[in-house]
């Protein structure tokens, strides 16, 4: 699938974003006033920097409002709505914390249970794809919410928790990976059953229907990445997992060396969002004799 | 629409349809000539919705949207030679067509009225979702217009009584010059495409998908043995010809 930068950046801050607003949702001792300020102004930077990257994928984003429509059968439209609740709930939360210092424990977490399902909701817009084998798995949504849960850890400063949460999502990733390339050739469709000539022999692509490059092609059978997948993926491990956790674990907590961090999470976490997105494999390759 | 109050949202779809008009496409017929290409883009630019998009048609990179396009393949069986297969592609017209439960706005919908999946231009947010979500690629996202396009079956012709009965079909099936495109009610098993796709086994595209296509593929007939009258004269390591053709290897022979 095309690696579009606007739904890396949706996927990724908003996550981050949210995953924040968790943690300091569920906090028994939350900050208060000027420190609750800044850590809100973050939460909040960050998920609305997601969430209108997310417009600019819009052919038409003057008709966004639109896409609140059918939540009933619509993963997009759940999110969308779920996010608003999210950002308006944790905000009344906040705004108590910041404002008169008040912590109320129970829209804590109500706003914390709702920004993880928000989370969750943004995973399911590409794990309920079915044309998409890799993405069509129960390890979508538990990377997209173990990616927002430990990067929330990360920037609300719970260091020895987090550390465990790196670990976690670092072995989760690399299951993820391992298992997603099984996933084309496991999911029973190949060209075979998509000209259904497989019943005489073996099929070849012989001529595409259009000399030069379509939507489908640009959008679908992103295939130049693929090259470089192993050394991006030990890359993206090593930033987003391994620094992090020598930084946090290892050695002795300072701010500075907390700030490399979490730059060094985020940088790992976007290379890990490009590839979930550049290495997935949709089935109408198929039709062209890629994958 | 009745049912749970989940499941009736514009984009929910039908839980029947009172006609499932589809196309059966021969693929024994096919000639990959692109007439119903042409036909179809010729017909969508000028009828329902957005124009079919040519973004730099005559320079390098040109890019435009075709509702309908015909893929090429070679089969090769365990014994015998190789065959081309032309093979023409647009939507399926799925009943669990999964382009429209995705759809955040509305915009794609699924009529109860012959069970056709039409795009309602003015919702649509151009997000791409819809596209994703269908495996055969049979929606396309306008570069010009940024709308999703996708075959409409000619809704406007199909019912159109200004038009000669004649022309009421989807324009790629008036225009097909080998018949290889047939266009009726597959949900009446008497009907003239259904007979056709029981008498010739016609298939489900990627089935495993479980979107119901209603289109249905008819696989090309096995193709007859070889025969070619000249061929021994060509056989070096033959028998001796005999009769006519003993004739004329003689005759030939005295020539060089």
């Amino acid at each position: 699938m095309h690696p579009a930068p606007s739904l890396i950046a949706f996927t990724t801050l908003s996550g981050l974003g949210f995953g924040l607003m968790a943690w300091l949702g569920i906090d028994a001792t939350p900050p208060t006033f000027w420190v609750a300020f800044w850590f809100y102004a973050l939460a909040f930077g960050l998920a609305g920097a997601g969430l209108l990257a997310s417009t600019l994928h819009l052919g038409h984003p003057e008709r966004a409002l639109k896409a609140f429509t059918q939540w009933r059968s619509s993963w997009l439209s759940r999110e969308a709505w779920l996010a608003v609740i999210a950002l308006a709930v944790n905000g009344i939360y906040a705004a108590l914390l910041v404002f008169t210092g008040t912590h109320v424990a129970l829209l804590g977490w109500l706003g914390a249970a709702i920004a993880g399902v928000t989370v969750f909701a943004t995973s399911m817009i590409y794990g309920q794809l079915k044309t998409v084998p890799r993405w069509n798995d129960w390890t979508t949504p538990m990377l997209f919410v173990a990616f927002a849960v430990t990067g929330g850890a990360l920037l609300s400063g719970h260091v020895r928790v987090g550390g465990v949460l790196l670990l976690i999502l670092g072995a989760l990733q690399l299951f993820a990976w391992a298992r997603g390339d099984t996933r084309l050739s496991g999911s029973g469709t190949t060209m075979a059953t998509a000209t259904g000539l497989g019943t005489i022999g073996a099929v070849r692509a012989f001529e595409p229907p259009h000399t030069g490059s379509n939507y489908l092609l640009h959008e679908m059978v992103h295939v130049v990445a693929r090259k470089h997948a192993q050394k991006l993926r030990m890359i993206a491990f090593g930033l987003f997992a391994v620094v992090p956790w020598v930084l946090f674990v290892v050695l002795p907590f300072s701010h500075l060396l907390a700030a490399v961090a979490i730059l060094s999470h985020l940088a790992g976490t976007l290379i890990a969002r490009w590839l979930f997105f550049a290495e997935a494999e949709h089935v109408v390759g198929l039709y062209y004799g890629k994958r | 629409m009745c049912g749970p109050f989940w499941r009736t949202g514009r984009t929910s779809l039908p839980t029947q349809t009172n006609k499932k008009l589809g196309l059966v496409i021969d693929l024994d017929t096919c000639v990959g000539c692109n007439a119903c290409v042409t036909a179809c883009k010729g017909w969508n630019t000028e009828n329902y919705g957005a124009p079919l998009a040519d973004v730099d048609a005559y320079g390098e990179a040109p890019v435009g949207s075709f509702l309908n396009r015909i893929h090429s393949y070679e089969v090769q069986p365990d014994q015998g030679v190789a065959q081309l297969i032309h093979f023409p592609k647009s939507c399926l017209h799925c009943e669990d067509a999964p382009c429209v439960t995705v759809c955040p706005t509305g915009a794609s919908y699924k009529r109860v009225e012959a069970g056709i999946v039409l795009v309602n231009e003015t919702d649509c947010i151009g997000c791409g979702l819809c596209a994703w979500a269908c495996p055969y690629g049979a929606r396309e996202m306008d570069a010009g217009e940024k709308v999703m396009k996708k075959c409409t079956r000619c809704v406007e012709r199909i019912y159109n009584e200004n038009l000669p009965e004649e022309d009421r079909e989807p324009a790629c099936v008036r225009t097909c010059p080998t018949g290889a495109r047939h266009f009726g009610d597959l949900s009446d098993p008497d009907s003239a495409v259904s007979q056709l796709v029981a008498d010739r086994g016609g298939i489900d595209l990627m089935p495993e998908q479980e979107t119901k296509p209603v289109n249905q593929y008819l696989p090309p007939r096995p193709k007859d043995t070889a025969t070619d009258v000249l061929a021994p004269l060509l056989d070096i390591t033959g028998e001796e010809p005999k009769g006519f053709l003993g004739w004329l290897d003689k005759t030939l022979k005295k020539l060089g």
